[in-house]
């Protein structure tokens, strides 16, 4: 098309178009599946006005998390490294990163929040949609799939189904850094292990009640016994 | 060699108390801090750490004296990173470290940073482990408290200023680039290399980066004078290894050894072997990025680095996850894709289309619909994602199931025809259950 003539009949001459050497694209775009993200041939729109960095003034911060922010700022050089703990921040005051919260943290550290959001979708402890306050991660990963824990994710999820668990995130999680508790889960960080799909019932009715789940199994427990501790190891008994 | 040898990491792990600053100077920490900070300048501590000869623990086994001697010398703004972020399958040693232990860390990440210099240091611990950073955190301020941190410590002139950062959830941030880029306050995606990051690492100065192990030894080093210390371990493997055990074992846990001991004393002397009548099937001797080395061949190699490298396996983190005979391999290697690919970042073609499409070939070999083709297909895919990646998530991926496939391709075509054979029973009983009670007998 040395002369410029379009094939596929567009008016917009006026706008750079190289869809020319997409053979079939319009046809695949009718079909329902967008070879491309719409408006990737669209120039950029040097009229729109850029993204804007909400002002403070204009939004309406809690003191608390506004002091928090602003002091994990200032513990970094360069205070975009507390991008992290300021949405961790946020979204323990708002349950989850909700288009305020975003707003909020984005005001007090000067940024858009678009730039929030691109961080916010990559990291899987952060939310941007609602979810439970508090989670129960159960460990499925390779040493834990050894040693049956599809089984004790099945158990706890019917478990909280039955007895209808509300407010609470229950999901499958990669290695939680705990094999030696294997099965294991993560009940709002404590660790709790090992596991088995009997103790499901117990774990969610005292989730349910408010109680400390399994006393005596978690990881920080005073008595907690890891797995085989009452037969020691050789080399401790060497000691 | 037998196993019971003197513990250094896991010396006093058991003694109540140890992460409180009181207990932990009662057992003599924070002297070798005090020998580096007033007897030695930075170059002498920067050679004993050189003439330790301690490898990295973190995965890639790269000596941390030279990676230190990388650092450049001026008066630059340097930092100090620690790799805290454990997310590996299988890892678990850094936890009690940091839980048990964690003014072993902050005193080597003090001692590190006076060696290069540097002024900042950073403790990336991965959002998960919230004990652990509560604890570490809680260390930090007591050693501010007793003039450990902050400024002109010990009267020696050096300030250090040592901040806990949490991640969120990315198994991608423990790659260093991408910790880095985290760190920085961006998404957790790795960058092309060089520039390396004792060149241009966090905010673009010279950095040193260490896993939280490695960084542990460094005051053992300078207690010990470096001459005692390499008495311990293999030729080219020196000190000792916190080993992760985990998977089909009668007692997971952590176990210090000194390299070069056979993993067979490991798995079977230390961890209590698989459960009673069984037999390990193979075992994964560095955390599921290693390829998998089966009972026969593994269990009579000695464990460090060369060796592992020699046989074709690596040594990586140090965990040893075993997988007995009752284990069927199909699905733990779909297990295994699926994080991989949950975790990938996605900035690299061959890793972020490799993982998707491993997982969905797998899922063809489970459910029984996959055909003889699929078989060399998975082993190419794995061969085209090794090494053509910003990082080695993706060969991360490759190596387990690549290994897999090539040691027991058998087991794999078996559990897909099995599946095949189950489903087409299932399509003739629903269709025509009187064939399926009385199948034909073909022509003979």
């Amino acid at each position: 098309m040395a002369d410029g003539s379009r094939s596929n009949g567009s008016t917009r001459r006026d706008l750079p178009l190289v869809a020319d050497r997409m053979v079939g694209l319009d046809r695949q775009i009718a079909s329902g599946h967008p070879a491309v993200a719409a408006g990737w041939d669209m120039p950029v729109d040097l009229d729109k006005d850029p993204a804007v960095i909400p002002q403070l003034a204009d939004v309406e911060v809690p003191e608390d998390l506004k002091r928090e922010i602003e002091w994990r700022m200032s513990l970094y050089p360069d205070p975009r490294s507390a991008v992290l703990p300021a949405l961790k921040a946020a979204q323990r005051v708002h349950g989850w990163l909700s288009t305020d919260a975003m707003r909020q943290v984005a005001a007090v550290m000067k940024v858009t929040p678009a730039y929030l959001s691109s961080i916010a979708s990559f990291y899987d402890m952060l939310h941007e949609d609602p979810v439970g306050r508090h989670y129960v991660y159960v460990c499925t990963s390779v040493s834990c799939h050894l040693v049956n824990a599809k089984a004790v994710y099945d158990a706890i999820a019917a478990a909280a189904k039955k007895a209808r668990l509300e407010g609470w995130d229950i999901r499958e999680f990669e290695c939680l850094g705990a094999c030696d508790m294997q099965p294991m889960a993560s009940i709002d960080g404590r660790y709790v292990g090992p596991l088995d799909p009997s103790d499901a019932p117990e774990l969610v009715a005292a989730i349910k009640e408010g109680r400390t789940p399994l006393p005596g199994r978690g990881l920080e427990d005073e008595d907690y016994m890891p797995a085989g501790a009452g037969d020691p190891p050789p080399h401790e008994e060497t000691q | 060699m037998t196993a019971a040898t003197e513990l250094r990491l896991l010396k006093d792990i058991d003694e109540p108390g140890l992460d409180t600053i009181e207990v932990y100077e009662r057992r003599g920490g924070y002297s070798a801090l005090r020998t580096a900070l007033t007897e030695l300048d930075p170059d002498e501590v920067l050679e004993q750490i050189q003439a330790g000869d301690v490898r990295g623990r973190g995965g890639a086994g790269f000596a941390m004296g030279k990676k230190a001697s990388f650092i450049p010398k001026g008066d630059m703004d340097k930092y100090l990173v620690c790799n805290a972020d454990e997310s590996e399958p299988g890892a678990f040693k850094d936890r009690v470290l940091m839980q048990k232990n964690p003014h072993l860390l902050i005193e080597g990440c003090i001692i590190a940073a006076r060696a290069i210099e540097a002024n900042h240091g950073f403790i990336y611990i991965r959002g998960e482990y919230e004990l652990q950073a509560d604890v570490v955190e809680r260390a930090v301020r007591a050693a501010y408290e007793r003039g450990y941190l902050g400024a002109d410590i010990l009267d020696s002139g050096f300030d250090f200023e040592l901040v806990v950062h949490r991640g969120a959830g990315a198994y991608i941030c423990g790659e260093e680039m991408a910790l880095l880029d985290s760190l920085d306050g961006k998404r957790g995606n790795p960058r092309l290399k060089p520039p390396f990051p004792a060149n241009a690492g966090l905010y673009q100065g010279p950095t040193l980066l260490n896993n939280v192990e490695t960084l542990c030894n460094v005051p053992i080093i300078i207690e010990l004078g470096p001459e005692e210390y390499v008495k311990v371990g293999s030729e080219q493997s020196k000190g000792t290894k916190v080993v992760s055990v985990s998977g089909n074992v009668q007692r997971p846990g952590n176990y210090e050894v000194p390299l070069g001991v056979t993993c067979r004393e490991i798995i079977y002397g230390l961890a209590g072997g698989p459960p009673e009548g069984r037999e390990v099937k193979c075992f994964f001797p560095g955390g599921s990025s290693a390829p998998v080395l089966t009972g026969d061949e593994g269990l009579d190699l000695t464990y460090d680095f060369e060796t592992m490298a020699q046989a074709g396996s690596m040594l990586g983190s140090g965990s040893v996850i075993v997988v007995d005979d009752s284990q069927p391999l199909v699905p733990l290697a779909l297990r295994l894709a699926d994080f991989y690919r949950h975790e990938s970042c996605g900035k690299c073609v061959p890793c972020r289309e490799g993982t998707n499409w491993t997982v969905k070939m797998l899922e063809r070999v489970e459910s029984g619909e996959a055909t003889p083709m699929d078989f060399e297909l998975l082993a190419q895919v794995q061969s085209n994602i090794l090494g053509n990646c910003l990082c080695v998530l993706g060969d991360s991926m490759a190596m387990p199931i690549g290994s897999m496939l090539e040691k027991f391709r058998a087991e794999f075509e078996q559990h897909a025809e099995e599946a095949r054979a189950r489903n087409e029973a299932a399509v003739v009983e629903q269709a025509a259950p009187e064939l399926a009670a009385a199948p034909l007998t073909g022509p003979a």
